[in-house]
């Protein structure tokens, strides 16, 4: 499953935390690996800081596949359990037109078009839930 | 097709070979002069004997080669673009593809009359089979003609296709971080494809938060369309940016109802404006009556 290249390709992604908020970004392509270890990252850093929101800007990112997507839907589910909302941020639109041929509609994970977009809703959270989401069935 | 016949066809084949090209300039002439040769080129009759030179002796290789019945001879590739450029010409001038065709076999009865002349002449051979195999070979070129011409028009409607396709989906921008993309015909996989590329792409550009996809002009929608739909809707969400489906005609809601098929994730409005109330309402604009102080209709 996850063949991505070792060695001096650093597979840490940073996670800042801003206020209640851990801010990721995300830049070029991610590899195999490296979002493995950004899942566990976020998960432990939701768990350890009692955050309660995590925002995912992916605007840096330009390709992705159906384990990429996967990921996301898998962090967002976590984030969810340890009671933290996931935003993802800045999809770009081929990203967005891929990950809906794969049948990846990532039902239930908030998006925004970019970070401050994700911030300002994430600081109203009485915006109730619209119908468009939350209840995504795939295509 | 027995040994016989298959012999006296190879020795007619090169008899009308070389009588084409023993007789190349008075059938040029002659040529020169019909319909299909004057129409096109009308400013200088050299350039319509030069072209009916290059035709003749096409149709002379075709003839030697032996294949007459075949669309496919080496002959006739020399002569292809020459004869396309011709029948766009002719078609260009308003000419429907059964009058080019009439033109092309306009070429026969003087190139026959000359034929028969030319064998009476030389000996007393029946000429009759010869007649046939140069008719065989008209024939031939007539249906070469025809499915030049009609290969051409097939380019031009591909042509106007693909500058359809790109001027048929315009993404309007409403209001500060509203965007709606007005579908008008048929939708199939290309253009759905397009629509939801430039919509997208819009969105990005416009920092857009609402899509409205105004379907009003879209005649039929059937399960393919739907999906399209459903997967537009969900990778403007993936983008942050919420879908509007708005003017979806009462005929179309049952079709819709009918092949079972669940918008419900999809926010509908009946119009346009009503989606575009929406969105504003969502942005938390307000439309106010200036006279009464009330606010619109939402």
């Amino acid at each position: 499953m996850s063949w991505g290249l070792e060695g001096p390709v650093s597979t840490h992604v940073p996670v800042l935390r801003i206020g209640d908020v851990l801010l990721v970004t995300l830049q070029g392509e991610l590899h195999d690996k490296a979002a493995e270890q950004l899942q566990q990252d976020i998960g432990e850093a939701v768990a350890g800081s009692s955050a309660g929101a995590v925002v995912i800007d992916v605007s840096g990112v330009e390709i992705v596949d159906s384990f990429l997507g996967r990921v996301f839907a898998e962090i967002a589910a976590n984030a969810k359990l340890l009671a933290a909302e996931t935003v993802v941020a800045g999809m770009r639109p081929a990203v967005a037109i891929t990950l809906v041929e794969l049948g990846l509609t990532l039902p239930g994970l908030r998006t925004a078009l970019d970070v401050q977009e994700a911030l300002r809703m994430l600081a109203q959270p009485s915006t109730p839930l619209s119908p468009g989401q939350g209840r995504q069935e795939n295509a | 097709m027995t040994d016989q016949s298959t012999a006296n066809r190879g020795t007619s084949t090169r008899i009308i070979s070389d009588f084409l090209q023993r007789r190349r300039e008075q059938i040029v002439q002659r040529w020169a002069d019909e319909a299909l040769f004057r129409t096109v080129f009308t400013v200088s009759r050299d350039e319509a004997a030069e072209a009916a030179g290059s035709l003749v002796e096409a149709l002379a290789s075709v003839a030697a080669s032996g294949r007459i019945e075949d669309l496919r001879a080496p002959g006739f590739t020399g002569v292809r673009e020459q004869l396309t450029r011709m029948a766009a010409s002719r078609a260009r001038g308003g000419a429907a593809p059964s009058q080019i065709a009439d033109e092309v076999a306009a070429l026969r009865p003087s190139i026959t009359d000359l034929l028969i002349t030319d064998l009476a002449g030389s000996d007393g051979e029946a000429s009759g089979p010869h007649v046939v195999t140069l008719t065989v070979l008209m024939g031939t070129l007539r249906l070469f003609v025809m499915e030049t011409a009609l290969s051409a028009g097939e380019e031009i409607i591909d042509r106007q296709r693909l500058q359809l396709l790109e001027v048929a989906t315009p993404v309007i921008k409403l209001w500060s971080g509203i965007v709606a993309v007005p579908l008008i015909g048929t939708l199939d996989s290309a253009r759905s494809q397009v629509v939801m590329e430039s919509l997208l792409e819009a969105i990005v550009d416009q920092q857009a938060k609402f899509a409205i996809l105004d379907i009003t002009g879209v005649p039929t929608v059937d399960s393919l369309v739907a999906q399209h739909l459903m997967k537009t809707v969900a990778a403007a969400r993936l983008m942050g940016a919420e879908c509007i489906v708005s003017g979806i005609r009462p005929a179309i809601a049952q079709t819709i109802v009918h092949l079972g098929i669940d918008l419900g994730s999809v926010i509908t409005r009946a119009s346009l404006a009503d989606a575009l109330a929406y969105a504003l309402h969502q942005e938390g604009a307000v439309i106010v009556d200036r006279a009464t102080g009330a606010g619109g209709p939402r």
